[in-house]
């Protein structure tokens, strides 16, 4: 047993060390300006939203309002910025910012959590709804601080910064993101493996059997909100130095709900989902927001779809398959057809969706005509409405039907991989 | 304070809590019947006002005011059916994210139906005429209408809960369904009926609103977290908090919203002066006014730490 845990240690160092190697060379790979901005959102956002899921995933508790720590420490760092650049303050390396930020979230985590961990469940969520509509409401008040709906402005070139970087460029940004970003989430994942991250799982899974054992229960809850809060802070402090700009929009409903999203959609079981999640979604967004108008309405639907028939997210999809990977790859091989079928009729059901939607968004943008993929469409002719409801239809039909087959082989080979271990 | 201003103030407190009262009685049905805190039952209510003004525009107004609600209540009823239901087996807070994320939907759909600008959704020509006059200020008989509608709506379903057969099993499938089914009730629907009732009573709202405070895609955004507050502080599924949370709410709001009074005259009072170029002055020189906005939440969240059942609620939240 001893052996085969250090195997499996050595096995992820060795995987960790080839990741970290392969982020680093990755400028290099994909050199535009494009690719590199995208690479640093997404190093901010797999930040935030891992720091998320040590709540809503491992600890259990639904938060509306994790981006207040965010977005409050990304203020903060914007005024420290503004400060150096204005020299009121003495320049201060940028590499150290997201510590400012962290313990701007960890102050408003700990005062914030004391009040709402009294509470879970339901309740837990209404107060922290609460509290983002509270911060949102007051950053337009307070304008001498928040700017209104302008927000704030700095330069994150303050001089010469340590090892002679200025975070001119671009990439030297990415380098400061990969490098909070791998310590972070190391050091979230680690806390996973702590007795404390023990006692969370406890806590969300049985409430009064932690209790029992002698826990207290809301200081758990109170730790894992304050340092979830810390970690968001970091994130944000790193959003403002990649944007050199913070607005009220980053303390609102909608960047919690996108974090939400992300995590929800990559997974909130497993710790490498809300990474998972936070790299696709960001994508997503990054590439459907220049092509349509309508992405906000497709990543409703993602997340819905993803709640009513994968509460497991991508990453649980993904890891179910490893006990037959385990025992038997062999059976991966009976499970191509219903999967090949399945997806062709998620597809079929995506091309109807998305065309009908673009279809109605041309007639309201005054188009005639609309390009798709590579076909053009003439919004006037019934036809193409008759024809793209019926590929809706169809689709809607076939997915229904594929995901039982899907179920059926599914439990196969489930039945046939237990009766091989009871062998 | 002279005594018509407070008149008129609470003339207009009353008016606004009754608002909130009619958009938020379907979602205290739906909480405190079935346990679903439906995120997106201020979009019900959007949908209705869409609704109404299509309907209006294109036929007229009572008819709108009639079919408006009962195609909520239908879509409502649909998406219990075929969404929420399946999702049950996961809890509350699964189904609390179905309605985040149907939230996100509904407000997308009514920008590509209906475009991101606001719609010119206008009072009936009928009611458009002032109906009393108090202190100086007249109020329009559609204001009154609303005012009628909106107490007819608690007088009915508060009979219906109270007094009915109906309001009995309803009562009875959320404490205990399966005796209730084995009497031959079918539950699920009852659920059905109850989410579809719940949103076509948004609906409603949305028809008698819409076209006061203006129909626009952020509507639902905006009265959204409102709704929540009135719901958390009335206490679970009482319909009689409900409608004294709503008339607190709206007494405070309009009563902290006339007031300009702010902390740089309270210290004056005291006898003490704030430097006006400080940056104290920035934070003592806001108005109770200004402040208004953010007098909801810091209640919801004071009712949910210290009386989570709310003012007549007999559960937590």
């Amino acid at each position: 047993m001893g052996k085969e845990m250090f195997n499996s240690i050595k096995l992820k160092f060795i995987s960790l060390f080839i990741l970290i190697l392969f982020l680093l060379f990755l400028p290099y790979i994909f050199s535009s300006s494009f690719a590199l901005t995208l690479f640093c959102k997404m190093g901010v956002l797999i930040i935030f939203s891992v720091a998320y899921n040590m709540l809503l995933g491992q600890t259990g508790l639904l938060s509306f309002g994790h981006a207040i720590y965010f977005g409050l420490a990304g203020y903060a760092s914007i005024h420290i910025l503004a400060a150096i650049n204005n020299s009121y303050l003495p320049s201060l390396p940028l590499v150290l910012l997201p510590f400012v930020g962290a313990i701007v979230g960890l102050i408003l985590g700990v005062s914030i959590g004391y009040l709402s961990t009294k509470r879970l469940g339901t309740a837990f969520a209404m107060i922290s709804l609460g509290f983002c509509e509270l911060i949102t409401a007051l950053t337009l008040i307070f304008v001498v601080f928040f700017n209104g709906e302008d927000g704030i402005q700095a330069d994150r070139v303050t001089g010469n910064d340590l090892f002679g970087l200025t975070y001119g460029p671009q990439s030297e940004v990415y380098y400061l993101i990969l490098f909070w970003c791998i310590i972070t989430v190391l050091i979230m994942y680690l806390l996973t493996k702590t007795p404390f991250g023990r006692m969370c799982n406890a806590v969300r899974d049985n409430q009064q059997r932690a209790e029992f054992i002698g826990y207290n229960v809301r200081k758990i809850r109170w730790i894992a909100f304050s340092l979830s809060a810390t970690f968001a802070g970091a994130a944000g402090s790193l959003h403002a130095i990649n944007y050199e700009h913070i607005g009220f929009e980053s303390v609102s409903l909608v960047q919690s709900g996108m974090v939400l999203f992300m995590a929800y959609i990559g997974g909130i079981g497993n710790f490498l989902g809300p990474i998972l999640g936070a790299i696709s979604l960001t994508y997503l967004d990054t590439m459907l927001s220049d092509v349509t108008e309508a992405w906000v309405l497709y990543y409703g639907v993602i997340f819905v779809l993803v709640i009513a028939f994968a509460p497991q997210g991508i990453s649980g999809i993904i890891l179910m398959h490893s006990p037959i990977l385990r025992n038997n790859p062999a059976l991966l091989k009976k499970l191509i057809t219903p999967y090949s079928i399945f997806l062709v009729s998620i597809l079929l059901l995506t091309i109807g969706f998305t065309s009908i939607v673009e279809l109605i968004h041309s007639i309201k943008s005054n188009h005639e005509t609309l390009k798709f993929f590579w076909l053009s469409f003439n919004n006037k002719n019934i036809l193409i409405w008759l024809a793209l409801g019926l590929i809706m239809t169809s689709g809607v039909i076939a997915s229904r039907k594929s995901f039982g087959l899907v179920k059926e082989k599914w439990n196969e080979v489930m039945e046939e991989i237990k009766l091989s271990l009871i062998k | 304070m002279s005594l018509e201003v407070l008149v008129f103030i609470i003339f207009n407190g009353l008016l606004y809590g009754m608002f909130l009262f009619m958009l938020s009685s379907g979602l205290t049905l739906i909480f405190g019947m079935m346990g679903i805190l439906n995120f997106a039952h201020a979009s019900f209510f959007m949908i209705g006002a869409y609704l109404g003004y299509q309907i209006s525009e294109n036929i007229n107004f009572w008819i709108a005011l009639i079919f408006a609600p009962m195609l909520v209540g239908i879509m409502g009823a649909m998406i219990e059916k075929y969404g929420l239901r399946n999702i049950h087996k996961y809890g509350h807070i699964a189904e609390l994210l179905f309605t985040f994320g149907l939230f996100y939907i509904i407000e997308e759909m009514v920008q590509l139906i209906w475009g991101k600008t606001p719609v010119p959704y206008k009072v009936p020509e009928i009611l458009n005429f002032p109906l009393i006059e108090i202190s100086g200020m007249s109020y329009p008989a559609y204001s009154m209408f609303r005012l009628v509608i909106s107490l007819l709506i608690f007088l009915a379903i508060y009979r219906v809960l109270a007094k009915t057969k109906t309001g009995l099993i309803i009562k009875a499938s959320l404490t205990n369904p399966n005796m209730v089914a084995a009497l031959g009730h079918n539950v699920p629907r009852v659920f059905s009926n109850v989410f579809g009732f719940g949103c076509a009573l948004a609906g409603l709202a949305g028809v008698l609103a819409g076209n006061v405070i203006g129909t626009e895609p952020s509507m639902a955004l905006l009265l959204g977290p409102i709704v929540f507050v009135v719901v958390v502080t009335g206490g679970l599924g009482s319909i009689k908090g409900a409608l004294v949370a709503s008339i607190i709410i709206g007494l405070i709001q309009t009563l902290t919203i006339s007031m300009e009074y702010d902390l740089n005259s309270l210290i004056n009072y005291l006898g003490f002066q704030i430097d006006i170029n400080s940056t104290i002055n920035h934070f003592t020189s806001l108005t109770l006014s200004q402040l208004s906005p953010i007098v909801p939440y810091i209640l919801l969240i004071i009712v949910l730490i210290a009386r989570p059942r709310g003012l007549f609620g007999k559960r937590d939240v």
